[in-house]
């Protein structure tokens, strides 16, 4: 039996792992030819809040351009943030620079969508897998890491065997897996995951899905799980915040978000998903939601939905309304709840 | 071979789904409906496709080139890409009213903003005089949808239209093609990897597998009975949003073939879990298992499940 992890099991902490308070990442839009100055920005995310514990996973949903991949990137401090706080394990790492963030960066890391962009297609997969420990000093002989390499392969399912290939010689969920075992080779405590199954075939989909699940029980991994499948959302993540144009605009477990949505956004974004059932489709209520997702460059006045909301009043158009808590760990964002 | 031996037809004002995975061969056969194979390297090696009592592989290319957005249309995933950034969206629109139908230019233009409002483009007219690039993904597809039934085709094939498109929009776009082909009568394939939409908009449904068809029946039969080993699969590897959380999912083990190295016998026998030395060695056609229902596997899944499940 391979050792999972050099770390034993962490001890149970009450702290959450993760905080994040009103965190801002705000693009600027620049103009002029020679002499560059801001004439805008683009508001990605805006204010965005929520508590992560050990051992969760933390389902972010939206449309494209909401904002949920830009908040795993600026977690990880891969942006620059322009406002608002970041605590990992107790520690403000909101303003920490690159040394001071060396040690941090090993305890979270990143599966991407797309792992063959990510994955360098020159180099050997088990030297792929132990670049990492070379560079955040792991282990200090080769052999040592590559014998590692071997185990974490083992871990996400493929064959210790196959190290000594090339990443063009394997399928897509192979891929996947292997992305998987980089991010694993710095026994990371927290796992972002940015899509990571939105690319593959859906035979393919449920078994990396099942892997991320063995993977949380067997190493209490905690996991930030960005995606736009709500399904795939639902069947992995302990508590979902829905975002849209760069706000939460409802977080809840997951029992309750699909169960009782109260924000008209979750509402007709549930609605929209079908269901592979034709019986069950063709009883089903359709919400109408009209138009498509404002520019984040010029976000609406007001609560951001309202110029699609099907229930919308006066309020609306000139107030944000703020997340509210509604009790049982539910928070909404909107007039009319 | 990409697409071999397969066979479909499909009613006025009915939807076909054709459902597989990437390298399944739906877009090929879609593409080869409307000989739009490059060739070389293409080729279409066999069959007919009988189109209005007609079998358009017999067709001149100039013939093809008169039933090519006229009576069949196409529409694709990626609207950005099949439209000219260059023109106006409503000389787009327009332009198969002109090509087919003789229309001047004013005449073709007119055509294009009527369309355009009856795929509710908002104010169309002054829309028409837009570029692409100044629509949204949602509302380009719309406008490839106008194109599409600009002159009434009698049949429509989308090869996954809103796979690009975010999910409340894929139910706009997808809710109004479905009551467009309602409202002219025309026949609609649609071409996705995606269960749930098949389940919402389709009548008929045809599974594919590694360039062949699998299963083919009704929507209702296929999601309640499905009959091949795939089928089975790909219905318990989703996870839905009606079902019971915690429960895990059961993927389909291994992966596709290789098209260019297909086993002898039936193409997803080394991933499943009833395979007998027949389906290693032979290759199983389509047969009926009643009303109009067919799949090509020689042995009863359900059954053997039910003995797997006693034992």
């Amino acid at each position: 039996m391979p050792m999972p992890s050099l770390r034993s099991t962490p001890m149970p902490d009450a702290t959450p792992l993760l905080v994040v308070e009103d965190l801002k990442v705000h693009f600027p839009v620049m103009s002029g030819a020679v002499l560059q100055r801001q004439v805008a920005s683009v508001k990605a995310v805006d204010g965005v809040s929520f508590t992560l514990n050990r051992g969760e996973t933390l389902g972010l949903v939206g449309e494209s351009g909401c904002g949920k991949s830009t908040t795993g990137l600026a977690i990880l401090r891969m942006l620059d943030i322009t406002g608002g706080r970041i605590v990992f394990d107790g520690e403000d790492i909101t303003g920490h620079g690159r040394t001071q963030m060396q040690p941090i960066r090993k305890r979270m890391q990143m599966v991407y969508q797309d792992p063959f962009g990510s994955l360098n297609p020159r180099m050997k997969v088990v030297d792929l897998i132990a670049e990492p420990m070379i560079v955040h000093n792991l282990l200090p002989s080769a052999k040592a890491r590559a014998d590692r390499a071997r185990e974490l392969l083992a871990l996400v399912g493929l064959r210790p065997d196959m190290a000594d290939r090339y990443i063009h010689e394997f399928s897509g969920g192979q891929r996947q897996r292997i992305g998987v075992a980089r991010a694993l080779s710095m026994e990371p405590e927290l796992l972002i995951c940015d899509e990571p199954v939105s690319a593959l075939d859906v035979s393919i989909q449920a078994q990396i899905v099942n892997l991320f699940q063995d993977l949380q029980q067997q190493l209490g991994l905690t996991y930030i799980f960005v995606a736009h499948d709500l399904a795939v959302v639902r069947h992995i993540s302990d508590r979902i915040a829905v975002m849209y144009l760069g706000r939460i605009v409802e977080i809840a477990d997951r029992e309750t978000l699909y169960k009782r949505p109260q924000h008209p956004y979750t509402q007709a974004l549930l609605a929209a998903v079908p269901i592979p059932d034709p019986e069950i489709e063709a009883m089903r209520p359709q919400i109408a939601v009209t138009g498509e997702v404002p520019s984040a460059l010029r976000p609406p006045p007001g609560c951001r939905f309202h110029t699609r909301c099907p229930r919308v009043v006066d309020r609306c158009k000139t107030d944000e309304p703020a997340l509210r808590s509604l009790g049982g760990g539910q928070m909404v964002s909107c007039h009319l709840v | 071979m990409a697409v071999d031996d397969v066979s479909f037809d499909v009613e006025a004002g009915e939807t076909l789904a054709i459902v597989g995975e990437s390298g399944s061969g739906k877009s090929v056969t879609a593409l080869s409906l409307m000989r739009l194979i490059p060739n070389p390297p293409g080729e279409i090696a066999a069959g007919s496709v009988m189109f209005e009592g007609r079998d358009l592989l017999k067709l001149s290319d100039a013939e093809m080139q008169a039933v090519r957005g006229d009576r069949i249309a196409m529409i694709f995933q990626e609207p950005m890409t099949s439209l000219n950034p260059s023109l106006t969206v409503g000389l787009q629109v327009g332009e198969p009213v002109r090509l087919h139908r003789g229309a001047t230019w004013k005449a073709a233009l007119e055509k294009a903003g009527e369309m355009l409002a009856r795929v509710r483009i908002p104010d169309a007219k002054a829309r028409a005089e837009a570029y692409p690039h100044q629509f949204s993904g949602g509302m380009r597809q719309r406008a490839m949808i106008a194109m599409a039934l600009a002159c009434q085709p009698k049949l429509i094939i989308a090869d996954e239209p809103t796979t690009a498109l975010d999910v409340t929009v894929q139910s706009q776009i997808l809710s109004l093609l479905k009551e467009l082909t309602r409202e002219t009568g025309a026949a609609l394939i649609l071409i996705t990897h995606d269960l749930g939409v098949v389940a919402r908009y389709a009548d008929r449904v045809s599974v594919m597998y590694a360039g062949r068809v699998v299963e083919t029946g009704t929507a209702q039969d296929i999601y309640k009975r499905p009959q091949h080993p795939y089928t089975m699969g790909l219905m318990a590897c989703v996870p839905r949003l009606d079902q019971v959380l915690g429960r895990r999912l059961v993927p389909i083990d291994g992966q596709p073939p290789d098209l260019t190295r297909m086993p002898p016998g039936c193409a997803f026998a080394p991933r499943c879990r009833f395979v007998t030395d027949r389906c290693n060695a032979e290759r199983p056609t389509l047969e009926e298992v009643g009303n109009g229902h067919m799949k090509a596997c020689f042995v009863d899944a359900h059954a053997e499940s039910a003995v797997h499940a006693d034992a």
